[in-house]
C-alpha cells in the first residue's frame, strides 16, 4: 500500500468499563471494514477518527495530516477534519427538507447543481427533495444521510453499521447502493458492522476487534482465514475466502469460468472453478470477463480424494497440497489446502482421515460441490 | 373606550416588558446553553444564582437593584457616567426590575429545550463542517423553538404582572413606572375607585389570555410545517 493513503490510529481511550487500546496503521483504499460483537469498540473507534471523542493518549494521523496527538496537544475540531460520517440512526435535521439537509454541509460551488443530480440519481432520492425526514421511511433516511455526507466533500467516509436499523428487505434495498460508493466516488470508506454478510458483501479489508482491541487486521481474505475469524463462523459455517478473476465464456454450457490467480496448471492454462451463470442472474449479480471476484467456499463442501477423479459428474477439482490437519468436535478432522497462493479447507470424518492416512506435504485433488460467488468487486 | 390614563398604563405595560424580555434574551440563550452543555466548576453556583429572583421576595429584589443601582452607588454612578444610563424612576428601571424578575422563568424553559435537543444531531452538524457557532444558529436554536416561544411567553407575562420590585426600585410614577398593576394598586387605595380597578382588571386578564393564545398559535403553526411537508 502507498505511504500517502493511510491512517494512523495510535491512541488509548477510556470510556466507561471499557478500555480501547490502538495501534494500527490502515491503508486507505476501498472499504475498510470493522468487525466485532456489540460493546467491543468499533464505534468508539470511528467517533475517535471523527473527532466526536477525544482520545485520553497517543495519536491519530490521517495522511500525514494530524488530527491529534495528545503529546504535543494538537487537536483538530471535527468540523476541520473533512470526514463524512454516516450513523446507524441517520441523524437528519428534521426542521430542513431533505434538499437542506443534502445541502447543510455542501461547500457552495459553481458545480453544486450538477453533483447535487449526480448523487441524487446514484442514491434515487430524487422524488424526495421536497419532503421533511419525519416522512421518510427508515432506508430513505439513511440513503439521504449518505447523500448528505458525500455532498460535504469528505477525504474519508466513515459508516457507523448503516444497515443494522433496516429491517430485511430495506438492507436489500440499500445494499446496492453501497457497494457503488467506493468506487463511485474513489473514496475510502471505513465500515463498522457486526454481521457477517455485509462484511462478506462490501469489505476489501477487515480490522477485527475483541474488548477494545485491535485483534487481527489485513486484506479480508487473509483475516477471514485466519484462525482468528473461527470463533465467530460457527461449525457449519467454517469456510474460506479466494480470489479469482472473471474468464471469458468460451462454450455454451451456461456455466462462468472463474480463474483463480496465480496459479496454472501444466498446460499453462489458469485453474478455473465454475459457476452457473442462471443462479448469478438469479441473484442479479452481472459478472464480465475480467472482474474480479471473491469466493466463499465451506468446507463442508470440500471433499478430498489422492487420485484424479474421472468420469465424474463435479466439475469444480483442484489440484491442492496438504498443508496441515486440526481435529474437530464429533470426530471431524479439518484439512488445510494450498492451492497456489490461496487456500481452501475440507472438513471429512475421522474415520476417512483413518483409512486415507492423509499427511501434510503431500498432493491431492480437491472435491468442491458449492461455490458462492460473493459481490464483484472493483474491476482491474 | 379606555381611557387616556388606562391606555397610558397599557402603553407602559406593554412597553416595559417588550423591552424586558428582549433584553434578556440573548443573556438567557447564553446561560440556558450553558447551563444544558457544559460541564464546569461552580455550575451549581450559577444555577442557583439565575433561579434566586424566583424564590426571593419581590420586595428584596428591588431593594437590592435599587441599592446597587441607584445614582449614588458606585455602579449605578459609573453606568450614568459612561453609558448615560439611569434607571432611578425611569422606565428602564421598570423594564431592568421585570427583566431581572422574569429572568429565571425564562432560562428554565429554553434549558429545558436545549436538553431536549439531541446532542447527536449538533454532533452530526460538525461532522458537516459546521463550527460551534453554525451548529447553534442553524441545529440548536431552531429545534428549540416550541421552548424559546413557550419560555418568553411566561417572562411576558411575569413581566407584565411584575410589582413588588418595580415599586420598590423605581417607585409608581404615573406615565413613567406606572404600570398596569401599579395603577390598579393605586386605585384600590383610592376610595370610590373600585369600578376603575375593575376595568384595569379586565384590560389585564384580556392581555394575558391574547399573549397565550397567540404563543399557542405560533407553535402550532411551527408543527405543521414539520410534520407535513409531503
Amino acid at each position: 500500500m502507498s505511504e500517502l493513503a493511510n491512517l494512523v490510529l495510535a491512541c488509548d481511550k477510556r470510556l466507561g468499563d471499557c478500555r480501547l487500546s490502538l495501534n494500527i496503521s490502515l491503508p486507505l483504499q476501498g472499504v475498510v471494514g470493522i468487525f466485532g460483537l456489540s460493546g467491543s469498540g468499533k464505534t468508539s473507534l470511528i467517533n475517535l477518527i471523527a473527532g466526536l471523542i477525544k482520545p485520553d493518549a497517543g495519536r491519530i494521523e490521517f495522511q500525514q495530516q494530524c488530527f491529534v496527538d495528545r503529546q504535543r496537544k494538537r487537536w483538530l475540531a471535527p468540523e476541520q477534519r473533512r470526514i463524512g460520517y454516516v450513523f446507524q440512526d441517520a441523524r437528519l435535521f428534521p426542521h430542513y427538507t431533505v434538499r437542506g439537509n443534502l445541502l447543510y454541509g455542501h461547500p457552495t460551488r459553481a458545480d453544486t447543481p450538477e453533483k447535487l443530480a449526480r448523487i441524487v440519481e446514484l442514491l434515487g432520492i430524487k422524488s424526495l427533495l421536497a419532503r421533511h425526514p419525519n416522512g421518510l421511511s427508515g432506508g430513505e433516511r439513511q440513503r439521504v444521510a449518505i447523500g448528505r455526507a458525500l455532498l460535504s466533500d469528505p477525504q474519508l467516509l466513515l459508516m457507523d453499521e448503516p444497515l443494522a436499523s433496516l429491517d430485511e428487505p430495506r438492507k436489500q434495498e440499500l445494499m446496492p447502493y453501497l457497494k457503488a460508493l467506493s468506487s463511485e466516488f474513489n473514496l475510502p470508506i471505513i465500515l463498522v458492522s457486526h454481521s457477517l454478510n455485509e462484511v462478506l458483501q462490501l469489505v476489501d479489508h477487515l480490522v477485527l476487534m475483541d474488548a477494545g482491541k485491535v485483534v487481527q487486521h489485513g486484506p479480508l481474505e487473509q483475516v477471514w482465514n485466519s484462525p482468528a475469524m473461527q470463533p465467530w463462523l460457527g461449525v457449519t459455517e467454517q469456510s474460506v475466502l479466494l480470489t479469482a478473476k472473471v474468464a471469458e465464456v468460451t462454450d455454451d454450457h451456461g456455466m462462468l469460468p472463474l480463474a483463480l490467480a496465480n496459479k496454472a496448471d501444466e498446460g499453462g492454462k489458469p485453474l478455473c472453478l465454475w459457476s452457473s451463470c442462471h443462479r448469478e442472474k438469479e441473484k442479479g449479480q452481472v459478472l464480465q470477463a475480467g472482474h474480479d471476484v471473491r469466493l466463499k467456499i465451506r468446507a463442508a463442501d470440500v471433499a478430498v480424494s489422492r487420485v484424479q477423479p474421472e468420469q465424474t459428474s463435479m466439475r469444480n477439482i483442484l489440484p491442492v497440497t496438504l498443508v496441515s490437519m486440526t481435529e474437530l468436535a464429533d470426530q471431524q478432522i479439518e484439512w488445510l489446502m494450498a492451492v497456489g497462493e490461496q487456500f481452501i479447507k475440507a472438513r471429512i470424518t475421522a474415520w476417512a482421515q483413518q483409512e486415507m492416512q492423509l499427511k501434510a506435504g503431500e498432493s491431492a485433488y480437491a472435491l468442491i460441490k458449492g461455490i458462492n460467488v460473493l459481490g464483484v468487486s472493483k474491476k482491474s | 373606550m379606555l381611557t387616556d390614563y388606562e391606555s397610558q398604563a397599557l402603553l407602559l405595560s406593554l412597553k416595559v416588558s417588550s423591552v424586558a424580555v428582549l433584553c434578556s434574551l440573548p443573556i438567557g440563550l447564553v446561560v440556558a446553553w450553558v447551563l444544558s452543555r457544559c460541564q464546569f466548576w461552580g455550575k451549581s453556583v450559577l444555577d442557583s444564582l439565575v433561579h434566586l429572583p424566583l424564590v426571593l421576595p419581590p420586595v428584596v429584589t428591588g431593594y437590592l437593584l435599587l441599592l446597587s443601582l441607584s445614582p449614588q452607588s458606585a455602579l449605578g454612578a459609573w453606568l450614568e457616567e459612561y453609558l448615560g444610563l439611569s434607571f432611578a424612576f425611569s422606565w428602564r428601571g421598570a423594564a431592568l426590575a421585570a427583566a431581572v424578575v422574569a429572568f429565571p422563568l425564562l432560562v428554565r424553559s429554553l434549558r429545558l429545550a436545549f436538553d431536549n435537543v439531541d446532542p447527536k444531531l449538533e454532533q452530526a452538524a460538525r461532522t458537516l463542517g459546521a463550527g460551534p457557532i453554525r451548529v447553534f444558529f442553524t441545529i440548536s436554536l431552531p429545534l428549540i423553538y416550541p421552548g424559546l416561544l413557550a419560555g418568553l411567553v411566561l417572562a411576558f407575562a411575569r413581566s407584565l404582572g411584575e410589582f413588588g420590585a418595580t415599586i420598590t426600585f423605581v417607585a409608581n410614577i404615573p406615565n413613567e413606572t406606572q404600570t398596569l398593576p401599579l395603577a390598579m394598586f393605586s386605585f384600590i387605595e383610592t376610595p370610590g375607585q373600585e369600578f376603575a380597578a375593575a376595568r384595569l382588571c379586565v384590560i389585564a386578564v384580556v392581555l394575558a389570555l391574547m399573549a397565550l393564545l397567540g404563543s399557542e398559535w405560533l407553535s402550532r403553526k411551527n408543527q405543521t410545517k414539520r410534520k407535513g411537508g409531503r
